[in-house]
């Protein structure tokens, strides 16, 4: 029976993936039959070489991308390295756990509305400096995506911090912590070299799959990256709306350059991972042990607060914008309030919420399901999973999102599960696995072994083990997966309106549309919408440990950082 | 296309063998034998592909759909778009698939380059527009673009919704006077740098600004009428480049950046970041300001050369589902009592299709006594309706538009 699990996952995942890749491919050279394309040619390619400014798209895509992560993992290991153990930890750790649930383009609206010449900074600011219009400059969709930066590194600090504190229990880090003190290190530097370095392998999957999408990303993009040119990503979605349809040919070329530069993202961050550890080899022989650190302290407290306090006045900004009457510049607060258009959406809201919540849960159920009895298996047997199997897996994270949808379309309509239940839930589990895989593979792998050879030398059998001991131990980090799976399949926009064709209204796909008139109180109103079940599986995912441990204390600590 | 999807089900083998296709080929409505139409109608569910951005159309749509659902048993089901490229990739991915039957978009709320594409491509069902009863009211002699989608004659392959016309709106508390004319804009931007932008094309309101000013600076606007590749294109866009030269330093921002559609226009207005805007109806600018978005001060006004006009369609795909109850419900839009509503600022305010004359008197007078809204113009207000150039242009613009200004680092 459990060896089964990781053939099946693979089916589920094979024809989807697949398909997807053979609907990039083909077009990107030029074979689409039903626009007329039957033969093989480079044409694509050389439409996209002279696409103008296709360099700067290309330098946008991969270096802001790169500096994103590097940002925000920065932030994640200075704030752990400087507080793990203390209650700001403990605080910071309840502040920054619910933004994830904040969908991207929500936060991005948010901090677009803080920075933005019209936004709450300035707003503040105008009367002071005697503005009645908004200054003339350029804060947002700055040449050189600064705000995109940001906007990603706000979003990105919660997901990181929360995958670290997953992984901490597994690396021993509060011992490990302590006796680096105890010989005289530093907090900071202590962890660094002693801790680190056991949790860094842990969370290497999750950097990847940041490097992958700040790389590739689009809605966030759309929102605070410049627009000339636009990074290749929004780019792509740009070429494959076009109402010339011959230029979904060069969007499909696009869409494979942007794999590659994916790619190219990650080998350097690869290279740049060797480097470290040869330096970072030398750095711990080195001995020095940074006692002084407070500065060090502070700055890393101060980035982590700031990062939360710009999404959290971002959110207060979107609630505002979904109450607002006619709110003009430089008023800082709109001159009245209405409930008028929270009471328009209301009737719709049940059954799309119903609707969010059943493939959400149908998804990640499966999901959960078939990660852990792959690596229940993968256990059981000394079976690592190839490299090929685990690609396949995680190839859904490396594509534009939108140049993989063609083909799943046309794969979904050939088998005739198009427009059914079972192919939104699949369409979504092809998002929603590397998440969960992600989230649970390295936690999983890194369980203490002693625990269940005690067990097995008590007489258990693999199956009571897998129940009773492994899962237990494991509690925190499937819930936190639950979360976040919850929280991918609920921001998927595009395969949800396009593999159910529409049949599927669930919050993000009205949440999207609305949006796409430009009214910023529709906007606020289904931002905040969107949040409210991701947030509620944040809160399980918090809360149920709390419950279920609260008689045991060990379980409580390893279930706690 | 075969071997792509041969290739596909040798991966799915499993998957293939468990699900069977279900056959639901819908014979091809009779339009000519109305009573067969709604008879094959009854019953069908109608999923129609609209954009969902203004909670007053979808309400509107709704409306419609009950309507429809009382009086022919056909029930409507929207869904809400954020892009209408989402629907015209859905036909094509069937098309790719071979599904030419039972398809899942069974209407299409489009008009000009996409229609014009789908059309190219083989992905529409008809003719059957002009066949249906209510077609009889439309002003086909008045409006010309209700059978000629930016100059591409629709064929009965597409039936006339709404009529839109650019019109351009500012705050009267802050302006005392306008530009009117492509000139006197530039002029008027020497003075107020930074306080007029356009969306970034190929956005498609910003298209339409170059479009309008296009038009406007053109030594013979017949030429724009046909396809770019018979004419010497390079010498009828001259005069627009070396307009814009001058323009784009003067846009808001120094046209380093544009915002990225007309809504964003609306914002801008809001936000007092810039004093002239522009829409494809006025009646839009009416309801934003009933609902807050812009304040009551705000008044809508033309060029005195006029503007762009063009009408909005619904288009039936080649393998809709159902295809009877979508013809049923493209009728009930053309419809004097539909077509009244949408007038209605109060629920959509977008202008008719139909000819006054050709309805019966209660409906003139209904139309006539509409209060059409505080920044509406009246259809004397709105001067002469431009004709959109064949879509040829927009592509060649675009283009160059984008090597010009799309790359400004």
């Amino acid at each position: 029976m459990l060896r089964l699990f990781p053939a099946f996952t693979l089916i589920l995942m094979i024809g989807p993936v697949c398909a997807g890749l053979i609907g990039t491919i083909l077009p990107g050279f030029g074979y689409l039959p039903a626009l007329g394309g039957d033969v093989i040619s480079i044409d694509p390619w050389r439409d996209l070489i002279n696409q103008p400014g296709l360099g700067i798209s290309i330098r946008l895509s991969l270096i802001n991308g790169l500096i994103a992560t590097l940002i925000s993992f920065l932030v994640v290991i200075l704030f752990c390295a400087a507080w793990q153990g203390t209650r700001i930890f403990g605080v910071m750790q309840r502040l920054l756990s619910p933004i994830l649930s904040v969908p991207h383009a929500a936060a991005a609206f948010g901090l677009a509305f803080l920075i933005a010449p019209t936004g709450w900074i300035v707003r503040a600011v105008a009367p002071l400096a005697g503005w009645e219009r908004p200054p003339d400059i350029v804060t947002l969709q700055d040449p050189l995506g600064i705000a995109l930066i940001a906007g990603l590194v706000a979003k990105e600090i919660p997901f990181l911090l929360l995958m670290t504190l997953a992984a901490l229990p597994q690396a021993d880090a509060n011992r490990t912590r302590h006796v680096a003190l105890t010989l005289g290190y530093g907090r900071v530097v202590g962890w660094l070299k002693a801790v680190l370095p056991r949790v860094y392998p842990q969370i290497r999957l999750p950097i990847l799959a940041v490097l992958a999408y700040s790389t590739s990303v689009v809605d966030v993009a759309m929102i605070l990256g410049p627009t000339t040119p636009a990074p290749l990503a929004v780019r792509i979605l740009g070429w494959l709306s076009d109402p010339d349809l011959s230029r979904r040919f060069l969007a499909s070329a696009g869409a494979i350059l942007q794999f590659v530069l994916v790619m190219i993202a990650m080998a350097i961050w690869w290279g740049g991972e060797k480097l470290v550890a040869w330096w970072g080899h030398v750095w711990a022989e080195g001995g020095m042990r940074g006692r002084r650190d407070d500065t060090v302290r502070s700055f890393a407290a101060g980035t982590a607060i700031l990062s939360a306090a710009a999404v959290f006045l971002g959110l207060a900004s979107l609630l505002v914008w979904s109450f607002a009457g006619y709110w003009s510049f430089p008023e800082f607060l709109p001159r009245s309030f209405s409930l008028r258009l929270w009471m328009r959406e209301y009737d719709m809201l049940g059954a799309a919420l119903w609707t969010t919540l059943m493939i959400a849960v149908l998804s990640v159920g499966v999901a959960i399901t078939l990660v852990l009895g792959c690596l229940e298996n993968e256990t059981r047997r000394f079976q690592k999973p190839g490299q090929g199997a685990m690609l396949l897996i995680y190839l859904p994270l490396l594509m534009p999102q939108i140049s993989f949808m063609f083909g799943l379309q046309v794969f979904f309509t050939g088998i005739g599960l198009e427009r059914t239940l079972i192919s939104v839930v699949i369409v979504h589990l092809i998002f929603v696995l590397p998440y969960i895989f992600l989230s649970l593979a390295d936690p999983f792998r890194a369980l203490d072994p002693r625990y269940l050879q005690t067990a097995l030398c008590l007489g258990a059998s693999p199956a009571r083990l897998f129940w009773l001991v492994r899962l237990p131990l494991l509690t925190r980090a499937v819930l936190t997966a639950f979360a976040v799976g919850i929280a991918v399949s609920v921001g998927q926009y595009l395969p949800t309106l396009l593999i159910g064709a529409g049949r599927f209204a669930t919050v993000t796909t009205e949440a999207v549309a609305l949006a796409s008139g430009g009214d910023r109180r529709m906007i606020g109103i289904y931002g905040l919408l969107q949040m409210i079940l991701p947030f509620a599986g944040f809160a399980l995912a918090l809360l149920i440990p709390a419950v279920l441990f609260r008689h045991r204390r060990g379980m409580g600590n390893r279930n706690r950082i | 296309m075969r071997a792509f999807f041969a290739g596909l089900s040798i991966v799915t083998g499993l998957a293939m063998a468990m699900v069977s296709m279900p056959a639901k080929a819908d014979p091809a409505p009779d339009i000519g034998n109305w009573q067969s139409v709604l008879d094959q109608a009854r019953g069908q569910t109608v999923y129609f592909h609209a954009w969902g951005g203004e909670p007053r159309i979808n309400d509107y749509i709704a409306w419609a759909g009950a309507q429809v659902q009382e009086r022919y048993g056909v029930n409507v089901v929207q869904v809400k778009l954020s892009d209408t490229a989402d629907a015209v990739a859905k036909v094509l991915s069937e098309k790719t698939a071979g599904v030419d039957d039972g398809g899942a978009v069974d209407m299409i709320w489009l008009n000009g380059e996409n229609f014009a594409a789908m059309k190219r491509n083989d992905l529409l069902f008809g003719p059957w527009a002009e066949q249906t009863p209510n077609f009889a009211y439309v002003d086909v002699e008045g409006k010309p673009t209700v059978i000629n989608d930016f100059t591409v004659p629709t064929m009965g392959l597409e039936a006339p919704w709404g009529m839109a016309q650019v019109s351009f709106y500012y705050d009267t508390a802050r302006l005392d006077s306008v530009p009117k004319s492509a000139q006197a804009l530039l002029e008027w931007l020497v003075k107020h740098p930074g306080r007029f932008t356009y969306p970034q094309p190929p956005n498609y309101m910003g298209s339409t600004f170059l479009k309008q000013i296009l038009t406007e600076l053109v030594e013979d606007p017949k030429v724009l009428q046909q396809p770019a590749n018979e004419t010497d294109a390079k010498k009828v866009l001259a005069p627009l480049w070396g307009y814009l030269e001058d323009l784009q330093p003067l846009l808001w921002r120094n046209g380093q950046a544009y915002p990225q559609n007309g809504a964003s226009l609306r914002t801008m207005m809001a936000d007092n970041q810039i004093d002239i805007a522009f829409s494809f109806s006025s009646g839009e600018v009416s309801s934003a300001i009933e609902v807050m978005e812009l304040p009551d001060t705000v008044r809508s006004y033309v060029f005195d050369k006029g503007t762009l006009g063009n009408t909005n369609f619904v288009a039936i795909p080649y393998n809709a589902s159902a295809k009877a109850g979508a013809v049923v419900l493209a009728d009930f839009l053309m419809s004097p009592e539909a077509q009244l509503r949408k007038q209605d600022p109060q629920y959509w305010g977008a202008d008719t299709v139909l000819a006054m004359d050709k309805l019966p008197e209660d409906m003139q007078k209904a139309f006539a006594d509409l209060d059409l809204g505080i920044a509406s113009l009246s259809p004397s207000e709105r001067g002469t309706v431009l004709p959109e150039p064949h879509p040829s242009w927009m592509e060649l613009v675009e283009t160059e538009w984008q090597k010009r200004y799309g790359v400004v680092q």
